[in-house]
């Protein structure tokens, strides 16, 4: 027991589950705006690899590390702008089409990939971001250490919780996203767009999703591997729900998520050898699965979610 | 402006043409990425065309591609039939593989006509009770069952990874993680000598029309199409959704089960971690390209298997690397996707004049 409260005191442990939280924030806020918007958005995974790919070719290619993330938000763009136009203006399955989505990407990624780089033994590194070191700030006994060693994409991530807050509460935009999520008629009856506000906020939530990926590439790791993205962005749809469609929950559901997982890989270096490794890679699936289940019966999804909107039908 | 006009009567032509032009204007659309790729495009088409039907082997390859691609097919298909959207045929078919090899690799002797169905029926059920868990969560708990069969596809992949490194590891598999082979009497009879075509088609086949009539003549199966339809008015229509939510569920993972058994007692003899390609994965474009049809499964099963098959040739004689095959298969999905507004709709466009006259 004593043991157990030893390994979540340390600055380490909390620094890797923000560093396991990061992609998931970025996913959580990027999923959670498109379905405020009324969109289930199942191009996630999808989106997540596409970013991971492109985000790591543009660096590779010598775009430097700031405009490799800004390429991963544009592949996220454009590929949120296709499952947009699916489902916002044709009305199509938003289920089907976001497993399309997901399909087109990861496979445009890997064929990419591929083509750019026939035959590689080991996949090429880059120079990937470093943790940032704030003067006095990184002295700070336990918050310093854990905060501080993170890389900016972590604290860009932590910066799009608030901004995303911020439009979504603050801003006369965010109340017209939170309105065509459940009640689209109304914003059509206040002359806005129903069909540009939709297609707009997928398109900057797949932006979102796309920097998750970029960090797996750029900062967790220093490559792109196949299969490397391994259902992060089902979780963030599970945990999307968990953190009942709210960025200020997104950051605790995926800060609890990442050290729920940082604390499991702990345990594992302590009875790894009594069971398999397997138990322990499951665990965030079935707490991804656990987590929705809690909330099922009491989410309070966007009403109008699902739900295609065509002009003067009721 | 573009107006949908929705149709009173879609003619079987209409409903039939639009899938086979999505799955060829993916076709199509696939030169784009071997152009990229700085290949030579007719040459690849040709070479393609040729790795899926220039001599028998290749036939044989492309029907033995085609058997489990039939039976996720079906599970998507059917599921769908009643908006249940089971994205977990890869876990399911992970989980029938399991069993398979749990029952077939001598745990029980037995000569084949009673072994193999044995085998069948183990597969079937361990598919079938994979999905019952996240149907079971969505009526009781209302939790969504697109997350939970997606995410439960990578616990089952796990657990057979525990398995082949722990107590189903084969002794003489020279430290491979891979399962004990199946026995002789366990396996799927071979359909022509020397080929890789195994009689898992021919029960492929029978599902497909037993899926057909049960849909069509059958209380439960009209009862699965009524609650896709409108699950509310099927409610008040005194239909029990709850319980033809679990029958559909049951039935879509005992299908997908299926496919892990033909994949192991049918083509492979023992089970690895890599069975299958995402096959789950790939039934539900299959589904969508046969527009939830249980017999236009079989054909679309076919043209996506024939699509990887030709890749995979046409990747080994020229080098365009062969996950073309899975974007050409995103492609078709999005592109069937698109189709069915074609189908659906009478798609005019409307001058503002027009607009004005209509006014």
């Amino acid at each position: 027991m004593s043991d157990i409260l030893e390994i979540l005191l340390t600055a380490n442990f909390w620094a890797a589950a923000l560093r396991i939280a990061t992609p998931l924030i970025f996913g959580v806020l990027g999923a959670l705006l498109c379905e405020r918007a009324g969109v289930l958005n199942l191009g996630i995974e999808g989106i997540f690899t596409a970013g991971a790919m492109a985000g790591w070719m543009a660096v590779w290619l010598g775009a430097g590390l700031w405009g490799g993330v800004l390429v991963a938000a544009l592949a996220g763009a454009a590929f949120g702008l296709v499952h947009a136009i699916l489902t916002v203006p044709l009305g199509l399955s938003q289920h089907v089409s976001g497993i399309g989505v997901t399909l087109f990407a990861t496979s445009l990624s890997y064929y990419t990939y591929r083509t750019a780089l026939p035959d590689v033994s080991s996949p090429p590194r880059i120079e990937a971001f470093q943790p940032v070191d704030i003067p006095y700030l990184s002295d700070l006994p336990f918050l310093g250490p854990a905060l501080f060693q993170q890389t900016p994409l972590t604290f860009l991530a932590l910066a799009f919780v608030v901004v995303v807050a911020f439009v979504l509460y603050r801003t006369p935009l965010g109340l017209a996203i939170r309105a065509v999520g459940d009640n689209p008629s109304a914003i059509e009856a206040q002359g806005l767009s129903v069909t540009l506000l939709r297609m707009g906020t997928v398109v900057a939530g797949s932006a979102l999703m796309a920097l998750g990926g970029a960090f797996l590439t750029m900062s967790a790791f220093d490559a792109f591997f196949f299969g490397m993205v391994n259902g992060r962005g089902w979780i963030c749809i599970a945990l999307t729900v968990f953190a009942s469609w709210r960025p200020g929950k997104a950051l605790i559901g995926a800060l609890l998520f990442g050290a729920f997982d940082a604390f499991q890989v702990r345990l594992q270096t302590e009875v790894g050898s009594v069971i398999p490794g397997q138990v322990f890679l499951m665990m965030p699936y079935l707490l991804s699965i656990a987590a929705l289940v809690v909330v099922a019966r009491k989410a309070d999804y966007p009403r109008a979610m699902l739900k295609p909107y065509f002009r003067g039908q009721r | 402006m573009i107006r949908f006009e929705p149709r009173e009567n879609v003619s079987s032509a209409r409903r039939v043409g639009a899938p086979v032009a999505a799955a060829l204007v993916a076709l199509l659309l696939a030169s784009l990425p071997i152009a990229a790729a700085g290949a030579p495009v007719l040459e690849a088409y040709l070479l393609m065309a040729r790795g899926a039907f220039g001599s028998v082997f290749a036939f044989s390859e492309l029907l033995a591609r085609a058997t489990p691609l039939i039976l996720t097919g079906l599970a998507a298909a059917v599921a769908f039939r009643a908006r249940l959207w089971n994205i977990g045929g890869e876990g399911q078919l992970y989980a029938g593989a399991l069993a398979a090899v749990a029952v077939g690799t001598g745990a029980i002797s037995a000569p084949p006509a009673l072994l193999i169905p044995l085998v069948v029926l183990a597969g079937a059920f361990a598919g079938g009770m994979m999905m019952l868990l996240p149907t079971l969560l969505k009526v009781r708990l209302g939790a969504d069952e697109v997350v939970t069969t997606l995410l439960l596809n990578f616990v089952v992949i796990l657990a057979v990874q525990m398995m082949l490194e722990g107590p189903m590891k084969d002794p003489m598999g020279m430290g491979w993680p891979q399962s004990e082979p199946m026995l002789d009497e366990a396996m799927l009879p071979k359909l022509l000598e020397r080929m890789r075509v195994h009689s898992g088609l021919i029960l492929a086949l029978v599902m497909a029309v037993a899926v057909h009539v049960f849909l069509k003549r059958t209380v439960w199966g009209f009862e699965i199409r009524a609650v896709g339809e409108n699950p509310e008015a099927a409610r008040h229509a005194g239909i029990p959704v709850t319980a033809t939510f679990v029958r559909v569920g049951l039935l879509s993972g005992a299908l997908a089960g299926l496919a892990g058994v033909s994949e192991v007692a049918g083509l492979k003899g023992y089970l690895t971690a890599d069975l299958s390609p995402g096959f789950g994965y790939t039934g539900i474009v299959v589904a969508m390209l046969a527009g939830l049809s249980p017999l236009g499964v079989v054909f679309a099963a076919l043209f996506i298997a024939g699509i990887f098959v030709g890749a995979d040739s046409m990747s080994r004689a020229i080098g365009v690397s062969n996950y073309l095959a899975d974007l050409v298969v995103a492609t078709s999905l999005i592109c069937v996707l698109v189709s069915g507004l074609f189908v659906r709709f009478r798609i005019r466009l409307v001058t503002p004049k027009a607009r004005k006259a209509d006014a």
